[in-house]
């Protein structure tokens, strides 16, 4: 009792938890918060990114739904959405599914697996810009030796862009979600695979009835996180292709980026950026309602 | 008894097979930027994939090194990414204090800002803070982008640092209160020294973010005297594209201290990116 009530005294001062939260706070309004509110004031002027801004209503946001960029972009970063719900998630949880039951080589493969996530954007898009190479890259190789249907220009094609980006970044990303898969599959109650073996159960049974069960606030967790994540999808497109050719491989992202600094519409780019944080506001809405509803995730 | 454990336990066979092939796919391009590196544009050409069978060609990196301007780049790089480890430890840790171990009114509405914000697009405030920054000279700047850092990394390591924190138990806390230590000596003096292993974590992976951070050093820093490694390795394979020798040379000399720093310590690297960066 007197331990507990002994520290009481010193925390009279109400200011002291507040100083130690000062410097997070003042970063976050004068970099993240004050331009933020700043950027939806400007999403309704025709702002250029200097001099004077003039309010213009809703033109941004009318031009943005008839703009056939815009929606490309937007369909773009739906596509994105549903590659990256699927394959990486798929691989992902493959690998940990083969993984989690071998002790040998456990900790090698899982570090294969993981070492192209800690690797630069730039220098991953660099090695698969050489390897899948029209002339020098591995579709030429293959033609050489019987197989001519990969041999294409895969980021120089419109319709094969935005696929063949998604191939590099999947490349770099499906090992993380192996990792993090295997530490949920590896929390799961070892007796429910003994009992589900006891009773008959086959590979596939397993999976779905005790291993699936097992990790669905990690796998939930993931898939918004996806969502989330690929309405913000940036570097790889724009090292890659820049968006293009001719808009082809366009997202979201890499629009705002081109009206603000190539185009110089900064209010233009602002009402973009103001529809991409719509969006995740969106899968961030679901994940908290799913939370207050009392999934653990 | 024999008959009943081979029923038991499952062949893994299969599954080593298919693991392989999978680090196959997983490494086999990191080794042909390696193999890459070590030859000559005329080599590149004639075997663009395969070993380096014309010898090493090690001058690569020596050139990669003059013509990627890495004696610059890979100081800024350096200073940015220590620069950023520093601040967001304070930060972060001050905040997490407060969060964890101190009443502070709306704690809970704090964290769900900060997490909210988040995962909120750079899109929505790139733009204005851009001409902000502009005006106030720290585009161009190394001290403006690693500023950025702070503000946007220090909300995850805030997250796991409090996760330490809040598993710490009391006593030694209030024991220093009642000796009449103050609350900054509490933080700095106790708290601290007893969740260093979330520091290291939270360390290592925003040093690593800031290192590959792309789309805030190739929008705010655009001299050559001020690039970090990622926006002047963009440059360089734009320039040297043609001859993979050098471009691949240089893309080694900068995954290289990431790549042995996260072999040596992947377990805390592991920790911090899985853990701490989904699970906030």
């Amino acid at each position: 009792m007197i331990t507990r009530q002994s520290p009481q005294p010193r925390r009279r001062n109400r200011l002291v938890p507040w100083l130690f939260m000062a410097p997070i706070l003042t970063l976050n309004v004068v970099v993240i918060l004050g331009p933020s509110l700043a950027s939806i004031y400007y999403a309704f002027t025709d702002w250029t990114g200097m001099g004077q801004a003039r309010l213009v209503g809703l033109a941004n946001f009318a031009r943005m739904v008839s703009d056939p960029v815009y929606r490309l972009a937007l369909m773009n970063n739906l596509r994105w959405t549903a590659i990256f719900l699927t394959v990486p998630v798929f691989m992902g949880l493959l690998g940990a599914m083969l993984l989690a039951p071998i002790k040998r080589g456990q900790i090698f493969f899982r570090t294969a697996y993981f070492v192209p996530y800690v690797i630069a954007s730039v220098v991953n898009a660099q090695i698969w810009r050489c390897i899948l190479h029209p002339l020098k890259g591995i579709g030429p190789w293959l033609a050489q030796h019987g197989i001519p249907w990969l041999n294409v220009a895969w980021f120089g094609r419109e319709s094969t862009a935005l696929y063949a980006i998604a191939f590099v970044d999947n490349w770099h990303w499906w090992g993380f979600l192996v990792v993090v898969y295997l530490a949920a599959m590896q929390a799961v109650d070892p007796q429910l695979y003994e009992a589900a073996r006891l009773e008959g159960a086959n590979r596939w049974q397993e999976f779905r009835y005790v291993t699936l069960p097992g990790i669905r606030p990690t796998l939930i967790f993931t898939l918004l996180m996806t969502v989330i994540w690929s309405f913000l999808v940036f570097d790889y497109i724009y090292v890659l292709t820049e968006g293009g050719p001719a808009h082809a491989s366009e997202v979201l992202a890499t629009e705002v980026f081109n009206a603000a600094f190539g185009r110089f519409e900064a209010g233009y780019a602002a009402a973009v950026g103001l529809s991409m944080s719509l969006f995740c506001g969106l899968g961030i809405a679901i994940f908290v309602t799913l939370r207050r509803r009392g999934w653990e995730i | 008894m024999i008959k009943r454990r081979s029923r038991r336990v499952r062949s893994v066979v299969p599954n080593y097979v298919v693991l392989s092939l999978l680090v196959v796919f997983s490494l086999g391009p990191l080794l042909v930027l390696l193999f890459n590196s070590l030859k000559s544009p005329g080599e590149v050409g004639r075997n663009p994939l395969g070993l380096p069978r014309e010898g090493l060609v090690w001058r690569n990196y020596i050139e990669a090194w003059q013509q990627g301007n890495y004696a610059v780049t890979i100081r800024n790089s350096l200073v940015v990414s220590l620069a950023t480890i520093g601040g967001v430890c304070l930060i972060a840790g001050l905040a997490a204090f407060a969060l964890a171990k101190l009443d502070l009114p709306g704690a809970d509405a704090l964290t769900m800002y900060f997490l909210v914000g988040s995962s909120l697009p750079v899109q929505l405030f790139l733009v204005p803070l851009y001409f902000v920054w502009a005006r106030l000279h720290l585009v161009d700047n190394l001290l403006g982008v690693i500023i950025i850092y702070w503000a946007v990394y220090s909300p995850f390591a805030t997250f796991l640092l409090r996760s330490y924190m809040v598993s710490l138990p009391t006593d030694f806390e209030d024991a220093a209160r009642v000796d009449g230590a103050s609350e900054w000596q509490v933080f700095s003096r106790i708290i601290v020294p007893l969740t260093w292993p979330g520091f290291l974590t939270a360390g290592l992976v925003v040093g690593l973010w800031a290192w590959n951070e792309f789309l805030f050093a190739v929008t705010f820093l655009h001299r050559p005297e001020v690039m970090t490694v990622t926006t002047s390795y963009y440059n360089f394979a734009g320039r040297y594209g043609r001859d993979w020798g050098l471009t691949s040379a240089a893309a080694i000399i900068m995954i290289l201290p990431v790549v042995a720093l996260f072999l040596v310590l992947q377990r805390r690297f592991i920790e911090g990116l899985t853990e701490g960066g989904l699970k906030t």
